[in-house]
């Protein structure tokens, strides 16, 4: 069972999952540039986001940028370790069938 | 969730990773092009040398500045060329032109060009100019591989292939106009046409 122990819950969600694989691969990604890559309303990403950092999966940082409020998004340690995880039992699971 | 719905899973992954990190809509045609252009280039260049200057280049001569004049032409008709045709190319995909990943694309290409253009134009003014065509092409390779890592893998076996060139240029640099020619000209026309039918045609 342990192949489903390393499934995991908090990466159970199309938008979560597209957070963390748009992170993985950028030093950071702030809200405008993960909302139009994967095409969600304001709310619905904030909301996801805030999940992933409740989990201390990614670190937020609020500046400003002029006058403009910004909002930047990166992966923790913690957060790429448990995404690698994640993709390694998902593999695991499409092979065994 | 059953085995499709983790197999569309990786497939989003994958494809987001690919999407937020690369810029992937170079025009294969626009290789083809600024292949064509070196080619004209090339013999413009080999017509005036031979003609006017009985085949040997002399600095500071008048056929020396029209000779880097056409060079700058070829550059930059190609750079034109290629923000055009990439510019529709993206367009068509409903892709940005000007975004992180394609501002990334270019600083990548441009930090090893501008470096090695300015070396070849500091020794060209110290009158050592035998290892020219040897430098731009292993400078040129080098922003090619530089650049691969955000976008399309394949640029980089161009780069690899025009960093071989180079080096046999510096070893017979006697031949250094066939091999800019080969490297600048005909190998930019078989990689754009390899990418042309690889990514253009099928989109």
């Amino acid at each position: 069972m342990s192949i489903i122990n390393n499934i995991n819950k908090v990466f159970d969600h199309r938008i979560r999952l597209g957070i963390m694989s748009i992170l993985m691969v950028n030093e950071f990604a702030d809200f405008k540039m993960l909302k139009e890559l994967l095409e969600v309303t304001d709310g619905n990403l904030a909301s996801h986001a805030k999940a992933l950092e409740a989990a201390k999966y990614i670190k937020v940082e609020k500046q400003f940028i002029g006058r403009k409020p910004n909002t930047r998004y990166s992966t923790t340690k913690l957060g790429a370790l448990e995404f690698k995880k994640h993709i390694e039992a998902l593999e695991k699971l499409i092979n065994k069938q | 969730m059953s085995n499709e719905d983790y197999l569309k899973n990786i497939s989003e992954i994958k494809h987001l990773m690919n999407k937020s990190s690369r810029f992937i809509s170079l025009s294969g045609l626009s290789g083809i092009l600024a292949g064509v252009y070196a080619l004209i280039g090339a013999a413009i260049a080999y017509w005036l040398v031979m003609e006017y200057s009985n085949g040997t280049l002399i600095l500071d001569g008048t056929i020396y500045q029209l000779v880097m004049l056409d060079l700058f032409l070829i550059a930059l008709l190609s750079i034109i060329t290629g923000i055009f045709l990439t510019t529709r190319k993206a367009k068509k995909h409903g892709e940005k032109i000007w975004d992180a990943t394609s501002k990334r694309l270019v600083v990548n290409f441009l930090i090893p060009l501008i470096v090695g253009g300015l070396y070849i134009l500091i020794i060209l003014g110290q009158q050592k100019y035998g290892q020219t065509g040897a430098l731009m092409l292993i400078f040129y390779g080098l922003a090619l591989i530089n650049a691969s890592k955000y976008s399309i893998g394949d640029i980089r076996y161009l780069g690899f292939v025009q960093l071989i060139l180079g080096l046999i240029c510096a070893w017979f640099p006697g031949y250094g106009f066939w091999l800019w020619v080969l490297g600048f000209g005909i190998m930019h026309i078989i990689y754009g046409t390899w990418m042309h039918f690889k990514y253009d045609v099928q989109g």
